[in-house]
Parts: structure tokens; C-alpha cells; sequence
């Protein structure tokens, strides 16, 4: 391909808050943009949340995260903006061409400067049984009950007390389904105090120091085996404990979807505080390859609200790289920079604080 | 008369779902019923069927798992056509969706 037929300057991979932030920013900057998206519609994560998010008031604290997606993509009605959705983009190639798949359909598509907003996987852990139809990841628990309003089972076993652990548990009960218990392999619970509070008032047992030793079914989960865990998270003899569900839903943490950046040939680094390997990225969220960007998720697990700064960074310094400093653009930069630093002092951004810290330190 | 679609979610304190129209489709030869353009996994899984197909070599069952398209879990055969990945492939009208065994026969 010709690499003047490009009528993008920025393409953006994901849709999620951190995706449509750069969007809406650098469009405003007055920048030819594509978003690509895998899923029909804009959003990525937010459009499964019917919680109010937590946050800070300048993002969309207290509301949904249904409804955050529907402001955001208002601020992306932009003429300089193109959405492809229903796309995947399934590889890199040199001179930054990314290679979509839309349908059927395969195009490449160029554009000097790429974000990558791609968000994360969900992890998985081992078990006996755990490949048996009923065993879930939270976030496909949640496209299921919250996008498409079916059930997937209606008796559940949660694993794992973070935030979505507990978040996803509460919505199972909204959407009728039976938390039979919650279990979490550390002695305290992950998230915040409210949504545990929220679930206890409903009656779930919140068990911590508590693993799932093994799923029993034959050709789909009919039940679970818990166990008390020792100091050293080693199931304890005798406290075993069957349970009757028809789901086991995972919430055991993610990882940043990095493989696109890896392929780009970024430098790849594995930072535990971030949730995995992310690429090495500066304070303008740029990576060592020129003209690629990073951010939200993908560039380390952390919220919504950072998400959204880190892409107004990314978009706003994506701009500048190909039209030069601008003060519009340092403007929004110095801002999205100061409020993200105020996130990360609060007492849920030092793993992260530390995580990005780190990244500085061993600077190239 | 198909049978009466039972997982669905009938109220929500927060949510409201806008759905296609109510079609038919077949799963191994018998009719049941769905609604236009959703995941054919969520009809499936409406219906009550979890079992998508069985692996290659450990004949182990296989169901939903990833919801987005990356984990190859869901593979079926639809309209004749194997590898299919029903969490994400829509429903449409007649459409006839087996259980994939194994790794499916190209035609
Ligand atoms: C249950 C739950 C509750 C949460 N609650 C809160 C909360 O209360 N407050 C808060 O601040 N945060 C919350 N979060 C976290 C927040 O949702 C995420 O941090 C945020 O969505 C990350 O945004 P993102 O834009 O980086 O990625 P995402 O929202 O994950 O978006 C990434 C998008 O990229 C797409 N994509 C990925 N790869 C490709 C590809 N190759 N081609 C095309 N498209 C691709 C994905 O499909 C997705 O649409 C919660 C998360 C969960 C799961």
C-alpha cells in the first residue's frame, strides 16, 4: 500500500474509555483519526458496568459505567473522526500498517502515529474441571447477563474478591442469579469495603483463606469443592466443603493485552504492579518505537479514570508528533498529568504509582 | 410449539434489553427459537444448551467461555460451516447449528 493514500493520521486500536479519550482529543487538536473496535458498539469495558463507578468527581464519579460510554461517545462525533467497528485488528506490520479484519474481510490500514488502547485479558487459574461449560470468566459472565440478558447459570460460586469479583457478584444478583459464596485465597477481601458491605446485606458468604480445589460435572459444572487454605495457600485437610452451583465465575485479576505492541517491537517489560508485561512507555505515553502509543489497561491495569487521562496524553501527544508543540495540546497534557499524579497518592493508585515508577527507573 | 425460551433475564432492576425479532433456528435438527442478531452463543445458553462441542483428542465438552471472541472455546458447526465462533457470530433466521466434534468436517 501507499503509504500517501492514508487519509488517517492517528489510528486508535480500542474503544474503551482510554481509546475514545485520545479520540475526542486529538480530533479536537484537529487530527484525521480511525478507531477500530472489535465489538459492535463503543466502549470496551463500560459497557458492561451498571455500577456507579468510583472515581474522582472530574471522571464520572457516581455514574454508571453504562452511561459514562454514551457521554464519551458523544464527545466522538466528530467529522475528523472514522469508526470501524466489528474490527479486529490482528497484526502488525512494518511501517506501521495494521492488518483488520472486518467480517470477512481483511484490510490493511496505515497511518504515521498508532495508539494502542487494547485494554486487557482476564487471567485464569488451575483447577481440576476447569475447562467444563459453566466455568467463566467475570467479563463473560457480565456480556452475557448485562449486554445480552441471558443467564448463565443460577447458582454461582465467585473466586476472587477484588473490585470485579465483588462488582460482578452483586450483578449476578440483580440479574437473579444465586451467589451461593464468594471465596478469596487471601485472609482479607481485595476491593472496596462497600461493595463487600453491599453483598453481605444480601446474605452471600464472603469466605476468605478459601480456594476452589476442584469442579466436579461430567458434561457441565454441577457443583465445587472449597477448601480452607493454609499460610501458605495449601488447602487445609478436612475443611472441605461441597458446594451445588451450575457456575464457577472467575475474577482472579487481568493482564495487559500487549501482543500487538510486541509485534510492533515495542520493548516488552514484565512489571507485576501493572498486572503482567506491558511496553515501556514514557510519561507521554509513548513507546520506544516511533510513533506508537500506549494507553489505559493496556499500558498497566488500573481504572477508568486514569484510562481516560493516559488517552487524552496519548492523543494530545500524538498530535503534537506530527504537527509540533501546540499549546492546546500542552495544556491538556499538564492537566491529564496532574490529576493522574493526584489519583495514584490515593490509598487503590500505589500499586500502580509503583508500577508506572518503575517503568521511569529503567528508562532506556 | 418450540420450546418456551427460559434464561432470559424477564426483569432488571437497571437494565432494559432492545432485542431483534423472535426467529427460529435449529440445533442439532430441533427447532428452537431466538432473537435476530444476538450472539447464537446467547440463544444457545437461553435455551439451555451449554455443551458446544467436544475436543479432538480428549473428547472433553466445551462450552462459552470468553464472550469476545479469543478463546476458542465456543467452536461450532453453522450451516455446514466448522470453527465457528458463536460467542460472537450473530443469529439469523433458519440457521442450523451443530455441535462441532473434534476439529469439524470442511465440505
Ligand atoms: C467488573 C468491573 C468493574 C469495574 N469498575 C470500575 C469502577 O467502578 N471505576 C473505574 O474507574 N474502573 C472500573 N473498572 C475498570 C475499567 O473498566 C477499566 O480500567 C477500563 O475500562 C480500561 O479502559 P481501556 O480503554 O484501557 O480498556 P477497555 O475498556 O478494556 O477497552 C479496550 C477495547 O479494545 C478492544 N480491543 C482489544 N484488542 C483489540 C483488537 N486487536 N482489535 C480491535 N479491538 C480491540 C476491546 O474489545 C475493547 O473494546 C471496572 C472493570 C470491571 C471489569
Amino acid at each position: 500500500m501507499k503509504k500517501s493514500d492514508s487519509e488517517f493520521e492517528i489510528i486508535i486500536v480500542g474503544s474503551g474509555p482510554a481509546g475514545l479519550s485520545a479520540a475526542a482529543v486529538a480530533a479536537e487538536l484537529d487530527a484525521k483519526i480511525a478507531i477500530i473496535d472489535d465489538n459492535p458498539i463503543v466502549g470496551g469495558q463500560l459497557i458492561k458496568q451498571t455500577h456507579k463507578f468510583f472515581g474522582s468527581k472530574s471522571h464520572f464519579c457516581g455514574v454508571r459505567g453504562i452511561d459514562i460510554a454514551k457521554i464519551l461517545e458523544k464527545r466522538i462525533q466528530h467529522p475528523n473522526i472514522t469508526l470501524l467497528l466489528d474490527a479486529s485488528v490482528v497484526g502488525y506490520y512494518e511501517d506501521n500498517i495494521l492488518g483488520v479484519l472486518q467480517k470477512e474481510r481483511f484490510i490493511k490500514l496505515y497511518a504515521p502515529k498508532i495508539i494502542f488502547a487494547t485494554g486487557a485479558a482476564e487471567n485464569l487459574i488451575a483447577f481440576p474441571n476447569n475447562d467444563l461449560p459453566g466455568v467463566y470468566g467475570a467479563g463473560a459472565v457480565q456480556t452475557l447477563m448485562n449486554v445480552h440478558g441471558v443467564l448463565p447459570g443460577k447458582r454461582a460460586l465467585m473466586v476472587g474478591s477484588g473490585n470485579i469479583g465483588l462488582i460482578v457478584s452483586y450483578q449476578m444478583m440483580q440479574a437473579g442469579i444465586e451467589v451461593v459464596a464468594l471465596i478469596e485465597i487471601l485472609d482479607k477481601i481485595g476491593g472496596y469495603n462497600v461493595h463487600a458491605a453491599k453483598l453481605r446485606r444480601l446474605g452471600v458468604p464472603i469466605l476468605t483463606s478459601h480456594t476452589i480445589k476442584y469442579a466436579t460435572g461430567k458434561d457441565f459444572v454441577t457443583g465445587a469443592v472449597i477448601a480452607r487454605v493454609n499460610k501458605k495457600f495449601k488447602p487445609i485437610k478436612g475443611t472441605d466443603k461441597r458446594l451445588r452451583v451450575d457456575m464457577i465465575c472467575l475474577a482472579v485479576g487481568l493482564t495487559p493485552l500487549s501482543e500487538l505492541l510486541y509485534q510492533a517491537g515495542c520493548e516488552v517489560i514484565y512489571i507485576p504492579e501493572l498486572g503482567g508485561n506491558v511496553a515501556w512507555h514514557s510519561e507521554n505515553m509513548e513507546t520506544l518505537k516511533n510513533g506508537i502509543f500506549v494507553a489505559g489497561d493496556a499500558s498497566g491495569i488500573e481504572e477508568a479514570s486514569t484510562a481516560m487521562l493516559e488517552g487524552r496524553i496519548a492523543g494530545a501527544c500524538a498530535f503534537e508528533s506530527l504537527h509540533g508543540k501546540n499549546p492546546k495540546a500542552q495544556e491538556i497534557i499538564q492537566e491529564a498529568k496532574k490529576e493522574l499524579r493526584e489519583i495514584r497518592q490515593g490509598p487503590f493508585g500505589t500499586k500502580p504509582r509503583i508500577g508506572k515508577e518503575k517503568l521511569q527507573t529503567i528508562a532506556p | 410449539m418450540p420450546k418456551k425460551i427460559s434464561n432470559r433475564i424477564e426483569h432488571h432492576p437497571i437494565l432494559t434489553f432492545v432485542k431483534g425479532r423472535l426467529v427460529k433456528f435449529y440445533f442439532e435438527g430441533k427447532e428452537l427459537q431466538g432473537y435476530e442478531n444476538e450472539p447464537i452463543a446467547a440463544a444457545l445458553i437461553a435455551n439451555g444448551i451449554k455443551v458446544f462441542r467436544i475436543t479432538e483428542k480428549m473428547k472433553r465438552p466445551r462450552g462459552f467461555f470468553c464472550a469476545v471472541g479469543k478463546c476458542s472455546s465456543c467452536l461450532m458447526t453453522v450451516d455446514s460451516k466448522p470453527n465457528v465462533m458463536v460467542c460472537v457470530e450473530l443469529l439469523k433466521e433458519g440457521m442450523k447449528v451443530e455441535r462441532q466434534i473434534g476439529r469439524g468436517k470442511l465440505v
